[in-house]
């Protein structure tokens, strides 16, 4: 009964979006006054401020450029306009979009001036906007969308309810062909056996044991532990006590069945269909941003207690199993399952009720978080700039 | 009306899913593993979200969830009671 088509919007290089965004992106801090300048000159287009993208370096570095890359290259955006303080990585991020065949231009402001810019770039944002208005959505499958999941101010009955009703969806999305992933290192915590026991292959339980490894032996190198921020103090308000109580009602969204195929290092697109683990934060705003990074297009984010986030360019679908969240907070919850757990429904119901939004969100309803106007960008730091 | 829930078959807690309950009061619980239903008394006021004990602990013992080790009692722990972090430490951190 649950359906297997919505309406998308299908890119030039094959992949399918349900949002059709014109991005303003600036590379670095110092660009974002003209990126917002732009956002205000011409309306409708999306400016993506943010705090970095200066004397960033190694792998930090490839992670903000993958980040950068992948959020422009994301299909839920139609087109984009690239503005840096100086040409080479205003270039480089361009060029990397432009690997998707949508339409990009770079500025940038060294030589020009922030008016100069604000009014060229105004220029390609406006010819973009006009463009992407006329494209039309088109049948599509959901074995084409790219879904991810992570839940935020969980308390217990994101593990009894919102959760698991989450891993319905992603069970059946992995039987259709659909490309699914998890994350949150931190948030496995006791439950990271169980999750290697859910790896596709040996290798990949291995693999993913040894990025769980590595982000358990970072935390020790500083001599601390995550007492006090795992879990927060929203989650043992809500009835969680540690983390492994935590971490086994977080791992209820891959499902009872489906395997994961392989991991992914953070804004890593998947290398096909199936589910994958990504290897993120668990704060919510970041995570949703890597994913959005990989190529994810839309979001499944089960709460308890009520977490707000939103995300500009993916739109994020909040589930809660928590009665007074649903009541207390309803301007913020797409799908209420609270009635699973007084047996008014059972949980393939409740996985059919986050099915049935999935689908009417990719068709282009707004979510929540969307009308509300939550677009959390924030980027991921792996140590200080240079 | 249903007051708790519990997640698998050998755990040693539930979970509180109305308001409120109070002392005293008669609890009716479902386990989600079995279907069976479940009967307990509360032995304090516990509020929505948070564990109630389906059994006496012992001081050390492991606490029971999803059928595995949440975390160790760090008192006794009697049937019906709160069980939060004035009980409940985890094994990790």
């Amino acid at each position: 009964m649950r359906a297997e088509t919505f309406r998308g919007y299908r890119r030039p290089d094959g992949r399918v979006g349900v949002r059709n965004h014109v991005v303003i992106l600036p590379v670095d801090d110092i660009s974002n006054a003209a990126a917002e300048a732009v956002g205000r000159v011409i309306h409708g287009v999306l400016p993506l401020p943010h705090a970095y993208g200066r004397l960033q370096f190694g792998e930090d570095l490839e992670l903000f450029f993958r980040t950068m890359i992948g959020t422009g290259a994301n299909p839920n955006v139609a087109a984009c306009v690239v503005i840096g303080i100086e040409p080479n990585w205003t270039r480089r991020i361009a060029e990397g979009i432009a690997r998707t065949g949508k339409p990009v231009e770079a500025f940038w402001i060294e030589g020009h001036g922030d008016l100069r810019t604000i009014e060229r770039a105004s220029r390609a944002a406006q010819r973009f906007l006009q463009q992407a208005s006329e494209l039309v959505r088109e049948p599509c499958h959901v074995r084409e969308l790219y879904v991810s999941a992570k839940c935020g101010e969980s308390d217990t009955t994101t593990g009894l309810a919102s959760c698991p009703a989450v891993g319905e969806v992603f069970d059946h999305l992995d039987s259709l062909g659909a490309t699914m992933s998890f994350g949150e290192t931190s948030e496995l915590t006791g439950a990271e056996e169980i999750c290697a026991s859910r790896a596709a292959t040996p290798e990949v339980a291995q693999e993913f044991l040894r990025l769980f490894r590595a982000y358990n032996d970072f935390i020790l190198s500083h001599g601390v532990d995550l007492l006090g921020s795992q879990p927060t103090e929203g989650n043992i308000r809500g009835g969680l006590t540690t983390i492994e109580e935590k971490a086994l009602g977080n791992l209820q969204k891959i499902g009872r069945r489906c395997r994961f195929v392989g991991c992914l290092k953070p804004a890593e697109s998947p290398r096909g269909p199936g589910l994958w683990f990504m290897d993120t934060s668990s704060a919510a705003a970041e995570a949703v941003t890597l994913w959005a990074a990989s190529g994810a297009v839309v979001h499944l984010f089960p709460t308890g207690q009520g977490n707000t986030i939103g995300n500009p360019i993916v739109p994020v679908i909040k589930i809660t199993g928590n009665p007074v969240t649903a009541r207390n907070m309803s301007e913020h919850i797409d799908v209420d399952v609270s009635g699973l757990l007084q047996r008014e429904y059972t949980l393939e119901e409740a996985g059919d009720r986050v099915w049935e939004m999935m689908i009417r969100v990719c068709d282009g309803r707004l979510t929540c978080a969307e009308t509300l106007g939550h677009r959390e960008f924030v980027l991921t730091r792996l140590y200080p700039s240079a | 009306m249903i007051h708790f829930v519990v997640h698998g078959r050998s755990d040693t807690v539930g979970v509180i899913v109305t308001e409120q309950v109070a002392p005293g009061e008669r609890l009716s619980g479902w386990n989600l593993e079995t279907g069976e239903s479940l009967e307990a008394v509360a032995a304090q006021s516990i509020p929505l979200g948070h564990k109630i004990a389906l059994r006496r602990i012992a001081p050390g013992e492991a606490v029971i969830k999803y059928n595995v080790p949440i975390g160790k009692a760090t008192c006794e722990i009697a049937p019906g009671e709160h069980v939060h972090t004035h009980n409940l430490r985890s094994a990790r951190w």
